[in-house]
């Protein structure tokens, strides 16, 4: 039986993709998990593999097109099959976005008939991956509580959510909560794992009513995410010193100051667990890892893939992965779990000769480092002044989350050890 | 209170509302001298007389079209079918004349009769004595139908249907006419029409059934109980108008749903029942609902193959089962 070929979901943002590439003729057999075509999404150039066998039969939209989720752009069927009736289905939906509009006159815009088909992509949408099945008192139950369905397992047909799922969610929830009525456990912390593979696992705390308070006062103050600011100045002379010690080693590492920052951050954000943390209405998400964004400047944008559990990364590994990204992140071929799901960002613009400046948080995280260059400045030691390499640098918080003196802990301690990089190996 | 047969339970309501207003009088094939096909009239006409209790042709159309017209004259017609099989029959003048006369006649004729008889399936006389079709009537508005599954029931509701200004249909079940249970002597004992009974409380599932499904859901919640499976089970008794206040409260407690009838699935009551729960419990259900209904194909003559095309108490255990995700 033919079957539709529709434009799969595949960034968790994604609204519509163009077809960079077909792989694929018409004519062509194709295979099941086979590639079929490469698909410009909103953050990177993916593949789309074939989710059925047969031949390619036709292609409705083409290589510079766009089409909105669920959206028909291929038949795959057997090499004579009588696919008449999916190709007028294929009519009646809109007519794929051409690249240039500018230059189409207007009197060829009647075709789209939007009142008709409006809302034929929505209705057929069959997005391939993240569909929960869900029962609809399951699902109103998960709302009430607060969970997150899909960090459920469904114990119904299918793994479809079913009641008892929910109850045995909301009690497994209120347990850990009632502990937490003492003081904080310092270790025997036990960590969930998430959805995205490889991404830090986390724990998740019921926030208490203050908490609630604060956050609900600030954001009516301050937009969704409520930012402050922390800045401190750092001497960088030893940091920069260990780095052309370890550069000197073996000039295959290329260690960069950047790398140094990464890990240094990772390492105090462990000491710091209120940091490296997600405020997520009902509860804050504390993560095991410490998972660094790394912002990467690209043609049309930035983007942050992600260092895995940079705390018990060696800074060679670092350094190497840091670059791998960076290079894939230019040429947008970065898959989503590359770049979501980090639990603290850094955003450098040194390297542009900024002083200082302040980041965005990327939510949900609750904080991201600002860092600026590195420049010789006087400085006083010891009643004398002297010549030191000075870097400044602004941590944006996000206030539901952590407080200002939380912060400047964690500033203290990152400050602490950039200064004495010898902490690493201590 | 004693305990009679649904058979004589009718035969008292028939008699005390004959009794109680003279406007009201019976007809059908064999109701008189016979004593009726199912001995439901038996001993009225002794009691009241050939012109309260009448025989009539084998002329279904022509005796309904009678009632009609009596009805319209100030009478309160009983028609008895032999079967609602033979009501099909009829159906130009119960669902033309005796459900649109109050509307069409803008109020100036209402049609205080009652259509009653045997319906559903019967024992071994195939497809086309063997039949439930009150999905058919319920289709219709205008018309009011009944289903009782005790003797109480059949009792109460007969006589409030004999007493109902508006057409009622009221199906009787052929095979439960000697179903015993207690029922009040009380002469204005009345069961309301519109109103569903609680058979059975219970809590993890609501088993709506109605007629002959009634004592096999009971049956069935006594088997699941023992397997640590509580149901509650609801008799609607009135198909329309449907009390489906009573059956969405009993949801929003249990979150799962059988529904069972004995008629075919397709455009039955139970597809009514189920959207019914969809539009006004979604919230609340943890699961599809799930039908259990007679086979979609005619009754078979053959014992095994009939046994096959009507739910038994196996079909509904299991059908709990799958809703409560207990397998």
């Amino acid at each position: 039986m033919a079957s539709k070929v529709m434009m799969p979901k595949l960034s968790p943002t994604m609204e519509e993709g163009q077809i960079a590439r077909w792989l694929k003729k018409e004519g062509d057999t194709v295979s099941m998990g086979e590639p079929l075509a490469e698909i410009d999404t909103d953050k990177a150039t993916m593949e789309m593999q074939a989710l059925t066998t047969g031949v390619l039969r036709k292609i409705l939209v083409h290589e510079g097109e766009s089409a909105p989720l669920g959206q028909l752009i291929a038949i795959v069927g057997e090499p004579n099959e009588d696919i008449n009736a999916l190709l007028s289905e294929a009519e009646t939906a809109p007519a794929p976005a051409k690249p240039q509009p500018a230059e189409e006159p207007a009197a060829t815009q009647p075709q789209q008939q939007p009142e008709a088909n409006g809302n034929r992509p929505a209705e057929a949408a069959p997005v391939p991956t993240g569909r929960v099945l869900v029962s609809p008192l399951a699902a109103r139950m998960a709302a009430e509580a607060g969970l997150d369905l899909r960090s459920l397992q469904g114990s119904g047909p299918g793994g479809r959510i079913v009641k008892k799922d929910i109850e045995s969610a909301i009690s497994k929830s209120q347990a850990p909560a009632t502990v937490q009525a003492f003081p904080r456990a310092v270790e025997a912390k036990t960590f969930q794992q998430p959805a995205v593979a490889a991404a830090s696992p986390y724990r998740d705390e019921l926030i208490t009513e203050i908490r609630r308070t604060i956050a609900k006062r600030l954001v009516t103050s301050i937009g969704p995410v409520p930012h402050f600011f922390l800045t401190t100045e750092i001497e960088m002379d030893r940091a920069a010193e260990m780095r052309r010690n370890i550069n000197a080693l073996d000039p295959d590492l290329k260690i960069s100051v950047n790398d140094i920052i990464i890990k240094v951050a990772a390492v105090a954000l462990l000491q710091h667990p209120a940091v490296n943390a997600s405020f997520q209405d009902k509860f804050i998400r504390y993560y095991e890892h410490a998972d660094i964004g790394v912002a990467v400047a690209i043609e049309d944008g930035l983007i942050t893939p992600v260092i895995r559990s940079a705390d018990q990364k060696s800074l060679s590994q670092i350094a190497n992965e840091v670059r791998e990204l960076a290079d894939r992140a230019r040429s947008r071929k970065l898959k989503p779990e590359e770049y979501t799901g980090a639990s603290f960002s850094i955003s450098n613009l040194g390297m542009f000769g900024i002083d200082e400046f302040t980041a965005v948080i990327n939510p949900p995280e609750a904080a991201i480092l600002a860092v600026g260059a590195m420049s010789p400045k006087p400085v006083v030691r010891d009643n004398q002044v002297v010549v030191r390499q000075m870097m400044r640098v602004t941590m944006s918080c996000d206030h539901r989350a952590v407080d200002g003196a939380t912060g400047a802990k964690f500033l203290q301690t990152f400050k602490k050890m950039l200064e004495n990089p010898l902490y690493l190996v201590v | 209170m004693p305990t009679i047969t649904i058979r004589e339970a009718l035969n008292q309501a028939l008699r005390e509302e004959l009794a109680r207003d003279e406007s009201v009088f019976l007809m059908g094939e064999e109701v008189a001298a016979y004593q009726g096909a199912y001995k439901v009239t038996k001993g009225l006409l002794e009691e009241f007389g050939d012109k309260r209790v009448i025989d009539t042709p084998i002329t279904e159309l022509g005796f309904a079209g009678l009632g009609v017209g009596a009805a319209m004259a100030g009478l309160r017609p009983i028609v008895e079918f032999m079967t609602f099989n033979f009501s099909i029959l009829a159906t130009d003048q119960i669902i033309n004349s005796a459900a649109k006369m109050l509307y069409m006649s803008g109020g100036q004729f209402k049609i205080p009769i009652v259509f009653r008889g045997p319906g559903g399936s019967a024992f071994q006389v195939s497809s086309q004595h063997s039949q439930a079709i009150e999905s058919w009537y319920a289709y219709f508005p205008g018309l009011k139908v009944v289903m009782p599954s005790t003797p109480a029931d059949a009792k109460g509701l007969l006589k409030s249907a004999i007493r109902d200004d508006d057409p009622v249909i009221f199906i009787e079940q052929e095979r439960m006419y000697g179903n015993k249970g207690e029922v009040p002597d009380d002469p204005d004992y009345l069961v309301p029409l519109g109103v569903a009974d609680v058979k059975r409380p219970g809590k993890d599932v609501t088993i709506v059934a109605r007629s002959l499904m009634v004592p096999v859901a009971l049956k069935a919640a006594d088997q699941l109980e023992k397997q640590g499976v509580s149901c509650e089970v609801i008799d609607p008794r009135t198909i329309r108008p449907l009390d489906i206040d009573t059956i969405v409260e009993s949801v929003k407690k249990t979150n799962r749903v059988v529904v069972a009838e004995e008629s075919h699935p397709f455009c039955g009551v139970n597809a009514e029942i189920s959207a019914q729960i969809m539009e006004y419990a979604f919230d609340y259900l943890d699961a599809p609902v799930k039908r259990v209904s007679g086979a979609d194909a005619p009754m078979p003559y053959a014992k095994n193959l009939e046994n096959l095309a009507v739910p038994n108490l196996e079909k509904i255990v299991a059908a709990v089962r799958e809703v409560t995700y207990s397998d």
